[in-house]
């Protein structure tokens, strides 16, 4: 039982890491949905690590506000941004990405 | 280049720090005096099942009434500025058309996620959960309504009166506690019942469900008011 | 398990600390501070876990009686719950501020928002 538990917490640390990475790398030409995602990934993965350490308080509010609420803002102000870039009332350049 | 360098040199210092914490860590055999005092305490005093549940609503009250507060502020502040300066007579979006299947699923989901948002909050003394985590569903019900309809116009006083109506009951309730019991926010102010059962531990489901609608009105509003393109 | 998830928290914070400092975007910089906040709040959440215990909720497999040697510390969870809910708050006013910004130079670019600059 233990053991299953230390390999579980072991493959969400690493998926944690690895869609941390992505969420930050900013090169070869991703996009910023990818981040909000991964970023969103990174938040979901840290509520089911939390449900393992024994916290499923804690584990339930990162699932519904980190990953879910937070996310939804992300989206929201990048269809502003996208909104406004497009009906080109601003400014020239769109350079929201 | 140099900044970038900078960064790294910065992140090396941290990261030397957090090693240090890290390979010093002993993890605590027994609780410290304070888990301890609430372990024993929290089944005779509180009468709440869930720990976590008594010290957020009742030995730590006041720390969530800020915590609220700060909460409502933020959704205030968030509204205030995106309403300031806003130019009136730009360019009006055609919204995306959405699906049948949204629209169907919506109207058979979002009942229940309200139902679910309600009894996470008033579960919150017995389960995991809570007014924070309740008030949250309560959110995503809300935001699927506006992914459903964009152009909906959530009625802004409807939810400004819930909010203020439950954090105004919630300090009341907690001046009772003054009163009646032992001192603010204490949950004496009701008789504390079997532990487990769905009504007891005094006024923590009451106070809990208060939480949950005030968390659920503010990240409502904030959704609202961050999700509207148009002018009002 | 404690320790692997402190390590990845401490990393977390790392990887979020040099993305906000790296990027020049102010969303991909706001996107790096949520993930610095997780890693925060799996330290403390880790600080709190001691092996062999269970989450501290009484019921019939945890009576009130045995509590103080069957669970685990419920302090830092309670912070953790508090810290969780005032993040969303802050990376709303974040996300604002952004937009508002865009909204006067029409770009994301932190260099370009340069009236604050000395």
């Amino acid at each position: 039982m233990t053991v299953l538990m230390t390999a579980m917490s072991i493959v969400f640390c690493s998926a944690m890491i690895g869609a941390a990475l992505v969420a930050i790398h900013a090169r070869n030409g991703q996009s910023l949905p990818i981040a909000i995602l991964a970023a969103g990934l990174v938040s979901l993965f840290a509520s089911v690590l939390f449900l393992i350490l024994a916290a499923p308080d804690v584990a339930m509010t990162e699932a519904a506000i980190g990953s879910g609420l937070t996310t939804f803002l992300f989206f929201f102000v990048l269809a502003r941004i996208r909104a406004s870039a497009q009906s080109g009332t601003s400014h020239s350049g769109g350079e929201y990405d | 280049m140099i900044k970038r360098f900078i960064a790294l040199l910065f992140l090396a210092g941290i990261g030397t720090i957090f090693a240090s914490l890290l390979f010093t860590y002993e993890p605590d055999t027994n609780l410290n005096l304070t888990a301890r005092y609430y372990a024993e305490h929290t089944a005779s005093d509180i009468g709440a099942a869930n720990i976590v549940t008594a010290i957020i609503v009742t030995y730590r009250g006041l720390d969530t009434l800020g915590e609220v507060t700060v909460l409502f502020l933020a959704s205030t502040i968030v509204g205030l500025v995106l309403a300031l300066g806003r130019k009136s007579g730009s360019a009006q979006r055609v919204p995306v058309p959405v699906g049948e299947l949204l629209t169907t699923g919506s109207l058979f989901l979002v009942p229940l996620i309200m139902l679910l948002g309600a009894y996470v909050f008033v579960n919150g003394h017995l389960t995991p959960g809570g007014g924070f985590q309740g008030g949250a569903i309560l959110a995503s019900g809300i935001l699927l309504m506006l992914l459903v309809d964009p152009a909906k116009r959530f009625s802004h006083s409807l939810i400004a009166t819930l909010e203020s109506f439950s954090g105004l009951s919630y300090v009341a309730l907690g001046v009772l506690g003054i009163f009646l019991a032992g001192g603010f926010l204490d949950n004496r102010i009701l008789p504390t019942g079997a532990l487990g059962s769905l009504v007891s531990a005094g006024a923590i489901p009451l106070i809990y469900t208060l939480i949950g609608l005030k968390v659920g009105a503010e990240f409502s509003s904030m959704l609202a008011s961050l999700s509207e393109t148009e002018e009002p | 398990m404690a320790y692997i998830a402190m390590a990845t928290g401490f990393l977390l914070i790392l990887i979020g600390f040099y993305g906000a400092l790296t990027n020049r975007n102010l969303l991909r910089m706001i996107i790096a501070f949520t993930i610095a906040d997780t890693g925060v709040n799996i330290v403390i959440v880790a600080i709190g876990y001691m092996h062999g215990r269970t989450a501290p909720i009484l019921d019939s497999t945890v009576s009130a009686a045995e509590a103080v040697t069957r669970i685990i510390d419920p302090v830092p969870q309670a912070l953790v719950l508090t810290a969780i809910v005032i993040g969303v708050g802050v990376t709303a006013l974040m996300l604002t501020y952004a937009y508002k910004l865009y909204e006067r130079k029409g770009t994301l670019d932190i260099a370009q928002h340069t009236e604050l600059k000395w």
